[in-house]
């Protein structure tokens, strides 16, 4: 599992051979995967470790006493260990919490956390470009508890409108943020607004699901308080999520679902819960997605953070270059048009032409792009769109990638002009 | 790219591009529905004019994809003008063209072989089983469409 490459030696072509669905032909063409923010693909790495764990070592966790068992429970603690050290979680791997995705990591905060902290009247402030998964659950807790959910705005050039903040932090007990925006790629200034809102003592939740994978984390220099994402979006298997807090959070909030492997103790009378990340892990948890979720890790890592990010900053530089140069205007990218604090995300407007129809014709050409609102319709309402055509990258992309997509571009802006 | 032009019949970007009824209809006594497909946010209204049986006008509104608007257009052209009752036959056959299958189409011997010939421009659209995800956006304004024909009783 060892993955034997340093930082300098990151060769996307090497990510690439190492994918195996990137060898899928499509409609007769090779296929040219860019929709990572939606999913990315896991490398042979990660799908080997979820075969190793079936074949070798699959048993339940943190029950049995025999030799196979002792090993699962060492893969699934093992993945755990790995996250805390991936995002350097102060606390360690005490801190880490396995949920099914990133939208149930929300709705552990806004129903554990946020149903215990929060009082009517309170505000949770987050932002118009946040996906539905960070803005639902917070409704929901408006409906039984009367708290206040705020938006900060996003200008005309989609960044957050800062400009107000003193006056939006107001009665905000906490400020739940997107680190970079699953449509526009903009990249949030997180360590920022950590700084700001605990000034006003509110605390920090981070949607980290766009971010986790394509850039380096480092929650202890961030100083946040929560941070969610899932793990197919960092090449590892669908099906699990994290949420990290700081220990002494997570010690203070009250368990979410309840069942086996959450209690200290059940009684006739009542139950005591776990302490730890157990508390919130009720029932068996994904065992074998924490096998290709620790390999995930150890795979970006062999990568290296930095060249990962330097290598995506350098494909949506020429790709924003080239769509600006090819298409005159008729193709408007829905999203910052410098490169700074912007990551590889590009929401395409086609001139005449539906989202779904760009996708649709695109396809055909083997490109996979993913056209819609993205979960974010509040954002699509500000900027009002109903849909837009949005390509992502991943470690294994490579300016050919760019080639295809402009290729498949031009012929269907030539056949619905 | 014989699978794509399958789908985007230049009948179809015809009706894309240059969409017939569009517009509005004083509502009342025009009748106005509204139809919204969640997944992709393609929106459509509905105004219908019915007198002593007779869809006597039909104007649309809205928007979405090239197969939402052409569908609602030819649709809109195929109805217009026509009995509630002939109106109704024509959208349980294009009902029935959306969830045929592309091998029965191409069957000679299927038991009930559709008469696409009956469909005249509207057959322009059977492409569009080809591509699954794509049949709710063909099917939005005929669903409006019926909703409001059922409206009226």
């Amino acid at each position: 599992m060892a993955p034997g490459r340093t930082v300098s030696s990151f060769d996307p072509r090497q990510v690439r051979a190492d994918t195996p669905l990137l060898t899928r032909v499509v409609h007769d063409r090779t296929i040219t995967y860019l929709d990572s923010a939606a999913s990315s693909l896991p490398p042979r790495a990660v799908i080997e470790a979820i075969s190793r764990y079936y074949e070798l070592r699959h048993a339940n966790v943190h029950r049995g006493v025999y030799q196979t068992a002792n090993e699962a429970t060492a893969v699934y603690e093992g993945a755990r260990a790995a996250i805390a050290r991936f995002i350097n979680a102060p606390g360690g791997a005490n801190e880490i919490v396995f949920t099914k995705n990133a939208t149930e990591s929300f709705n552990l905060l806004a129903k554990s956390w946020g149903a215990a902290n929060l009082k009517a009247g309170d505000v949770v402030l987050v932002t118009e470009m946040e996906h539905h998964a960070n803005i639902v659950p917070w409704f929901q807790l408006r409906e039984v508890a009367g708290i206040e959910v705020r938006f900060i705005p996003v200008n005309d050039d989609y960044r957050l409108d800062l400009s107000d903040i003193d006056e939006l932090m107001k009665g905000v007990k906490l400020v739940s943020v997107t680190a970079m925006s699953n449509v526009l790629g903009t990249i949030n200034p997180i360590k920022e607004i950590a700084a700001l809102a605990h000034r006003h003592g509110a605390l920090v939740a981070v949607d980290a699901a766009q971010s986790v994978a394509h850039f380096a984390t480092d929650v202890t220099d961030l100083d946040v308080d929560f941070f969610i994402f899932s793990g197919h979006k960092m090449l590892g298997p669908t099906g699990i999520g994290v949420f990290w807090t700081r220990e002494s959070i997570l010690e203070a909030m009250p368990p979410f679902l309840g069942g086996g492997g959450m209690i200290a103790d059940v009684r006739t009378d009542g139950y005591t819960p776990a302490s730890g990340p157990s508390r919130f892990e009720a029932g068996t948890p994904p065992i074998a997605e924490t096998a290709g979720l620790g390999a995930a890790v150890l795979y970006l890592e062999g990568l290296g953070m930095d060249a990962i990010a330097e290598h995506e900053h350098d494909l949506t530089g020429d790709a924003l270059t080239r769509l600006a140069l090819e298409f005159e205007g008729r193709v408007r990218v829905i999203g910052p048009s410098d490169l700074e604090s912007r990551g590889g995300v590009i929401s395409l407007d086609v001139e005449g032409v539906h989202a779904h129809d760009v996708a649709q014709v695109l396809d055909q050409f083997g490109v996979c792009v993913r056209p819609g609102h993205h979960c974010a319709k509040p954002l699509m309402r500000r900027f009002n769109l109903s849909a837009t055509a949005r390509a992502s990258f991943g470690p294994y992309s490579l300016v050919q990638d760019t080639d295809v997509l402009l290729e498949a571009l031009s012929h269907a802006v030539t056949m619905f002009g | 790219m014989s699978n794509l032009e399958d789908l985007y019949r230049e009948v179809i970007l015809d009706h894309y591009r240059s969409p017939r009824n569009r517009g509005e209809l004083a509502s009342p006594p025009a009748i106005r529905v509204e139809g919204f497909n969640p997944l992709c946010g393609d929106e459509i209204v509905v105004y219908l004019d019915v007198q002593d049986g007779v869809l006597v006008d039909i104007k649309l509104t809205g928007h979405g994809c090239s197969i939402s608007q052409s569908s609602s257009s030819l649709m809109s052209a195929a109805v217009k003008g026509k009995s509630v009752e002939k109106v109704r036959e024509t959208i349980a056959t294009f009902k029935q063209l959306m969830t045929v299958h592309q091998a029965s189409l191409d069957e000679a011997s299927a038991a009930e072989p559709l008469d696409l010939r009956a469909l005249g421009e509207l057959a322009a659209l059977q492409g569009v089983v080809k591509f699954p995800v794509r049949i709710k956006c063909a099917t939005l304004a005929w669903n409006t469409l019926s909703q409001g024909l059922d409206e009226l009783e």
